[in-house]
């Protein structure tokens, strides 16, 4: 087996991982550092991302206002601490970027610009055109090159973490163009491998998110904190989920059902505005606009389109061909190439699609789990700031805020940290390389992953979808544990080493079982309703609202091995902004300036 | 949309542990007018056999994965539709210009190796704090690299340069479109320090203007136009370089 020494090692090349290696390069150019991806860093997912990257801006606009929108966002199950460090980092990373090179879209007078967003009380969402994730990306690679301490492997694929007197010291990790195995030594360790939406059918996501490191910390022991609520994005193409970015809407656009008719306003978003309205209407929160577009379904109210299935319409074309072809150029191609749509002559037919993870590997302020030494940071990480619900555009400024905050953290750690027992790290990355080497290699199995991955995808969007009840919840708890028995009689079509996708895939699976199965008894065991998490069942629809006595509470969830994941509940922070009616529209205006006059 | 027809997929396949050389193989694929060849991969990997190899992520044209040749001409596979081809049958390759790891992936290294080469990263011209804000970039500023930042790193017009298939070492049209950007860019200052390059053995020269790699650039970037401003620029540089010892790009 190869073996490498570094000093902090970082697994997953996205936004956050690059964010985190640039942090580390800079804090301690002596340390080693090794960037583990499955793809090439500007493959990773962070390149999918539209809308854009919130800070405050304007001076309109306060940290107090990125705070109480995000923690009113998140239905108070956000880290209250947390998210103060979090909005007042965020102009801080966003500007660093900019001096990095990102092309933020820029105002007449050459300041970067900013966009309305949903959920938020003033615009503060930056972006680059309707391509922020991948400029964001894009630039955090290129700079990274600068640090010839930052040591790539490019399509390494991560399958464990070594762990030595209880704590984190390194990874086994698959070379994908020979499928040799290489131990990578570290005093710590950052994952920052992503989400986990593609445990769900219709979703906006690259195939590669597949929540490889929520497995890996949640089989070492760390908590899964918050997996139940998996936010829809109500604006995705039908049938492929990709996604119509939140930006189609800060920018003006409509959504209409079969009449024609704003439903919006009908959900507690109104009163109906003609121009986009900050917290009215579509710039409401994706949870409620998702729910919403459930309701009109329910009513019969969507369109039903022979092949799309049930759709609403997603209406540009009252802002111009020129206009969109400046601040949505990316949606504008896609509505052509994949729906054979012009947006400026036609509404785009859309619905909700999976979009996010808001919960993931628990760590502290400090982004390090109860694993010392182990760090997370992304969509892969629960640090807090997204509660029940994430405001659009807070995740792109998460992984800069959260990725500059572990480096600092990993780098500190490394320094006074001394190398593993190199001989028993060994050891156990030789016990990996057999227990996954046994996944290509045995014989005898029946089962195809595909068919094992095109189940658990459908129990998980049948079960876990926008409104959930305790039957089909529990019915997908219970199919996940069949397919997790099946999966032990899989058989590969590919055995041989080079490139062998086949494995790989498999091994995905089998973390997208654990993952699936963490979301599914998590979201059982919530009885009441909050932010993405909505139920329609309890004794007199009691789980139909939210629970602050009994579920003011994180859940964690625990791995088991060979059996159901165990649930707890943790405290949640409550620093300044005690649980509120989350209301939005005119009501949220009038709430708004109650709060105001009860504070002077 | 409509109701499902059978397709078939002529897939140039090579397994290296097994094959003496690529070898041709043909699938019927069921499908639909929604679905794209990479769909089309997909469909025979699920259902016929696990072993075909290919990239792909995002599905929306933005993560530069799944590039190949499709009927001899590169293309991203996720937004080429398999519509377009039917009755007829549907070939596809690895991109040409690079070696073949398996079946449809190729190897990319010495791509990287070049890009990493052109140092594209801000080499400040002043210096900023971020205490003192965002730099001012005028319209008329942004204008003059914004369209060299869309580039994906697919690939394809490497697959579609006659000249990278000539002189592998030849920096190739996204790298040069790259170095331009950031050479372009009014907060960059590093113009001299990649002249060097680009004026090089492998540099713009090496470039005999054909044009085909913007033609199959997914995000109309066109490289070819990059490396041909750049022709200019690295012959005013060799010219003023025995003038100025410091050369002559600024």
């Amino acid at each position: 087996m190869e073996i490498y020494k570094a000093d902090v090692v970082i697994v997953g090349g996205g936004g956050a991982g690059l964010r985190a290696a640039i942090a580390v390069a800079e804090s301690d150019p002596s340390l080693k550092i090794a960037l583990v991806s499955k793809v090439y860093p500007m493959r990773s997912h962070t390149v999918a991302a539209e809308g854009g990257a919130a800070g405050v801006k304007r001076p309109d606009d306060s940290f107090d206002y990125h705070f109480h929108d995000t923690v009113g966002g998140g239905d108070w199950l956000c880290e209250q601490d947390v998210v103060e460090y979090f909005v007042h980092q965020a102009p801080v990373e966003l500007t660093r970027l900019e001096h990095w090179g990102c092309p933020w879209s820029r105002t007449p007078d050459g300041h970067v610009n900013v966009r309305p967003f949903g959920g938020m009380k003033i615009q503060r969402t930056w972006f680059a055109a309707d391509k922020s994730g991948f400029h964001i990306l894009h630039t955090l690679f290129q700079t990274s090159i600068k640090y010839p301490s930052i040591k790539r492997f490019d399509e390494y694929f991560c399958v464990d973490l070594l762990e030595e007197d209880g704590r984190v010291q390194g990874v086994v990790a698959i070379e994908m163009a020979t499928g040799e195995f290489t131990m990578i030594e570290g005093k710590s360790v950052i994952l920052a491998t992503g989400g986990a939406g593609r445990v769900f059918r219709e979703s906006t996501l690259g195939g590669i998110v597949t929540g490889d490191g929520m497995a890996l910390a949640f089989r070492h022991g760390v908590a899964l904190r918050d997996m139940e609520f998996v936010q829809y994005h109500p604006t995705c193409m039908p049938i492929t989920g990709l996604l119509f970015t939140e930006a189609c809407r800060g920018e003006g656009g409509y959504l209409v059902n079969k009449d024609g008719y704003r439903y919006l306003q009908d959900y507690g978003l109104g009163p109906l505005q003609d121009k986009p309205k900050n917290k009215y209407m579509e710039l409401g929160p994706r949870d409620r606009l998702s729910q919403a577009f459930w309701y009109e379904q329910q009513k019969g109210r969507t369109i039903e389109h022979p092949v799309l299935g049930s759709v609403v319409h997603l209406d540009l074309r009252h802002l111009g061909e020129a206009y969109l072809h400046e601040r949505l150029p990316l949606i504008y191609e896609m509505a052509e190439t994949f729906m054979g749509i012009d947006p400026a002559k036609e509404p785009i037919p859309v619905r909700p699609g999976v979009h996010y993870t808001m919960g993931g590997v628990r760590v502290d302020g400090n982004c390090e789990t109860s694993l010392p030494g182990l760090y997370a940071i992304g969509e892969c990480a629960s640090v807090g700031i997204h509660g029940a619900n994430r405001l659009g555009s807070n995740s792109l400024t998460e992984l800069l805020v959260f990725g500059k905050k572990a480096g600092d953290e990993a780098a500190a750690r490394a320094k006074s940290t001394g190398p593993g027992n190199s001989a028993s790290l060994l050891k156990q990355a030789q016990a990996a390389e057999q227990r996954v080497m046994a996944l290509k290699t045995k014989t005898g199995g029946t089962e195809r992953i595909s068919t094992i991955r095109k189940e658990m995808v459908k129990s998980m969007e049948d079960g876990c979808g926008i409104y959930r009840v305790e039957d089909t919840m529990q019915a997908t708890c219970d199919k996940l544990t069949q397919l997790r028995e099946r999966f032990k009689n899989i058989n590969l079509d590919d055995k041989s080493s080079v490139w062998n996708t086949d494995w790989l895939m498999a091994i995905e699976l089998d973390y997208q079982l654990d993952v699936a199965q963490a979301m599914a008894h998590s979201a059982v065991n919530r009885k009441e309703s909050r932010g993405a998490h909505q139920r329609l069942d309890g004794p007199d629809g009691a789980y139909t609202k939210r629970d602050d006595v009994n579920f003011l509470k994180h859940s964690d969830a625990y791995y088991v091995p060979g059996s159901a994941p165990r649930i707890t509940y943790g405290d949640v922070k409550i620093t300044k902004s005690p649980p509120a009616a989350r209301v939005y529209g005119a009501a949220g205006e009038k709430a708004d300036q109650e709060r105001k006059e009860s504070h002077v | 949309m409509s109701e499902q027809k059978i397709i078939e997929i002529e897939v140039l396949r090579y397994l290296p542990e097994s094959d003496q050389a690529p070898h041709s193989e043909i699938y019927k694929v069921p499908f639909t007018d929604d679905m794209s060849v990479l769909q089309g991969a997909q469909y025979i990997k699920d259902n016929f056999d696990g072993s075909l190899t290919f990239r792909w992520s995002c599905r929306m044209a933005i993560c530069g994965s799944c590039g190949m040749m499709i009927n001899g001409v590169p293309k991203l596979s996720c937004e080429t539709f398999i519509r377009d081809y039917y009755p007829n049958r549907i070939t596809i390759e690895a991109l040409a210009n690079f070696p073949i790891e398996k079946d449809l992936v190729v190897d990319l290294s010495s791509f990287i190796e070049k890009l990493e080469a052109i140092q594209p990263y801000i080499i400040p011209k002043e210096p900023r704090t971020v205490e003192q804000g965002e730099y001012i970039q005028s319209p008329a500023q942004f204008a003059e690299y914004i369209q060299y930042t869309s580039c994906i790193n697919c690939t394809l017009c490497y697959a579609a340069c006659p000249q990278v298939g000539l002189n592998q070492n030849f920096l190739g049209p996204a790298v040069i479109a790259l170095a331009h950007r950031y050479n372009m860019d009014s907060r960059d200052g590093g113009q001299d320090q990649r002249m060097e390059l680009l004026a090089s053995m492998d540099g713009v020269y090496n470039c005999s203007a054909v044009g085909y790699c913007s033609e199959v650039c997914p995000k109309h970037v066109d490289p070819g136009n990059a490396v041909n401003v750049n022709k200019i620029n690295a012959a005013k540089d060799y010219f003023l370089r025995f003038l100025s010892p410091k050369g002559g790009s600024k």
